[in-house]
């Protein structure tokens, strides 16, 4: 019976912080439209009659809701909707991919700095600070001109652009778990120095960097659009949500459409992205919380 | 006061260097490296091309190449356009009027409305209008900057037809109306970013201040709520602002990029990108360390500032 009163009054921390999150409801609301836009893109272009690059000349400017093609079709033909499903399965993973490769990178990174301190620190968190003195789109766009665009080049330059705060933040972490007591008794075990790092130390500093990972993903989703959108991202024919408004200018009186539902499905994204981003740190660290 | 501007002067010509070095690097990561622009052309000879590498002095060791370019750097000697052989400072000064009228023009309006949301939000906290303001915010940082470009330039220029769609005037016009009419709709849609940004800033620097111990001492005094508002809270909460400015800085610079290029406004930003279309290196790595610098020199700005009004940073 003790225990019963017991467990009523404190809850796991675990269940504490699920509950803070499910009333965080715009990140609940951003979660499940994460998930819709995930399983859309990933399902959706098996569902619909047209492949995304079928070019179909008759059926140039189809408006919205006219006929077979839900969105309508764009200069060459093409079904909107499917590019759209095609677009944001590109930069949905191209999202997810920079942000695990940025994260990686921080995190090495922050750990070394943040544990060896000193000049090794000081040299590391220098060059943060020198890298985040460019401006990121005129960094990437600088990057993006010196290598052939594509995929895969398109992910590793956000990558690259985009690690700096996750290093900073893990950096402030690991720098104050060193001092406390589970590291030093992990040290005086006789753990060298990676164990200490990996597994005592940036595990115990999961939350902030939860949080970090959400907000990049939303950050290299952006960032994908802007690349894709001046030209030097995802190349055409392959479509992404940034390179579909490539054109969207020049027929902005003839074909609003075309403008409207990759925006859209962008401004979707990362918001969501964000709201999950903003709701994590809400739930996972209250001391976090602005009073 | 001294100590610490000295401090701080050490940092930035620290990181000054760093950059700096990022710079080089990425010059000799270009596609045949400084000498692109030689190689490029099919009448040059091996031993032609060889004959240059000597005369711009591309066969010494990188150290030493990388202190004469930095030397030069600092000269103001910045190479030449490959375009039309213009100094890239000179390129890049007379494009920059243009880049910061825009940029002060958003800030300008950014600032006034951010800090009215913010402050406002921070008063009347939880009700509606903090939390339409808090959730707008969080859409307008995550819009595209270029794709809101588009929506405005569609429901303002091509359906109502207000505004004009591009350009900095209309040509043969030029008078200040004209420049003005031209200027809404670009810094406009830079401000959307800059100003959620200072509206959430604002916000919690309010939120901070007015919990504190002496805003309480002010009322139990019987001070008026205004004046508390006013002299005892706006005063420290704006403080911390110098500093967002600073940190916005990189934000600003790249957004009037992405704002340039959706209205043809004949900035820093656009020259960017075409000197990026021509694999003109020279203005393109150019402006990619102007920009840094001038992040780096605004950051320093504004910690000085800070440092000047709040003296807790100075000692601390």
């Amino acid at each position: 019976m003790a225990t019963a009163a017991l467990s009523t009054a404190q809850p796991a921390p675990g269940q504490a912080a699920w509950r803070r999150f499910c009333r965080h409801r715009l990140a609940l609301a951003g979660a499940v439209i994460i998930v819709v836009l995930v399983l859309g893109s990933a399902i959706g272009p098996y569902l619909l009659p047209f492949d995304d690059t079928y070019i179909d000349i008759m059926k140039r400017f189809a408006p919205p809701f006219s006929g077979a093609h839900i969105l309508g079709t764009d200069e060459l033909g093409r079904d909107v909707l499917a590019r759209l499903m095609m677009g944001a399965r590109v930069s949905l993973s191209i999202g997810i991919v920079a942000m695990v490769m940025a994260m990686v990178v921080g995190i090495v990174v922050g750990a070394f700095a943040g544990f060896y301190g000193g000049v090794v620190g000081a040299v590391l968190m220098r060059l943060v600070d020198a890298v985040l003195c460019f401006p990121t789109i005129f960094l990437l766009l600088a990057l993006a001109a010196l290598t052939e665009p594509g995929l895969v080049t398109t992910t590793v330059l956000i990558a690259a652009t985009a690690w700096m705060w996750v290093a900073r933040v893990v950096e402030a972490q690991v720098r104050s778990l060193r001092e406390r007591e589970f590291a030093v008794a992990a040290l005086a075990f006789g753990s060298s120095n990676l164990r200490i790092m990996f597994r005592e130390l940036v595990p115990n500093a999961v939350a902030p960097i939860m949080v970090a990972a959400t907000l990049n993903v939303a950050k290299a989703i952006l960032l994908e659009s802007y690349l894709s959108y001046l030209g030097y991202g995802i190349q055409p024919p392959a479509a992404s949500l940034g390179n579909m408004l490539n054109n969207a200018q020049i027929y902005l009186t003839s074909a609003p459409w075309l403008a409207i539902a990759p925006g859209v499905a962008i401004t979707l994204a990362v918001t969501s992205f964000n709201f999950l981003g903003d709701g994590l740190r809400d739930a996972l660290d209250p001391r976090m919380n602005i009073p | 006061m001294a100590r610490y501007v000295a401090n701080r002067l050490a940092q930035a010509v620290m990181l000054l260097v760093i950059v700096s070095a990022i710079g080089f690097a990425l010059l000799h990561l270009a596609p045949g490296g400084p000498l692109s622009q030689f190689a490029a052309s099919a009448q040059m000879t091996q031993e032609d091309l060889d004959r240059v590498t000597r005369q711009l002095g591309l066969d010494r060791p990188l150290p030493i190449q990388y202190l004469d370019w930095f030397g030069r750097m600092l000269r103001g000697d910045w190479g030449k356009s490959y375009r039309d052989g213009e100094a890239v400072l000179s390129v890049i000064s007379s494009h920059l009027g243009a880049t910061l009228e825009l940029m002060t023009t958003a800030t300008i309006i950014a600032v006034l409305l951010g800090c009215w949301i913010g402050i406002l939000g921070a008063l009347r906290r939880y009700s509606l209008f903090d939390s339409l303001a808090t959730v707008g915010a969080m859409i307008a940082l995550s819009i595209p900057t270029f794709w809101f470009g588009l929506v405005t330039i569609y429901v303002f220029s091509v359906t109502l037809g207000w505004l004009p769609a591009g350009n900095r005037e209309t040509v043969g016009d030029g008078s200040f109306l004209d420049l003005a009419h031209h200027l809404i709709a670009p810094a406009m849609v830079l401000a959307l970013v800059e100003t959620a940004m200072w509206g959430r800033f604002m916000r919690s620097s309010m939120l901070e201040v007015i919990n504190q111990d002496y805003i309480r001492t002010a009322r139990a005094k019987g001070m008026p709520e205004w004046r508390i508002l006013t002299v005892h809270a706006l005063r420290n909460a704006l403080l911390p602002m110098i500093t967002v400015a600073g940190l916005q800085f990189p934000t600003l610079l790249g957004g009037a990029l992405v704002a340039e290029t959706v209205f043809t406004w004949p900035g820093m930003g656009r020259l960017f990108l075409d000197s990026i279309g021509y694999r003109d290196y020279p203005v393109v790595m150019g402006i990619l360390m102007f920009s840094a610098t001038m992040v780096l020199i605004g950051s320093l700005i504004a910690d000085i500032l800070y440092a000047v009004v709040d003296p807790r940073i100075r000692v601390g």
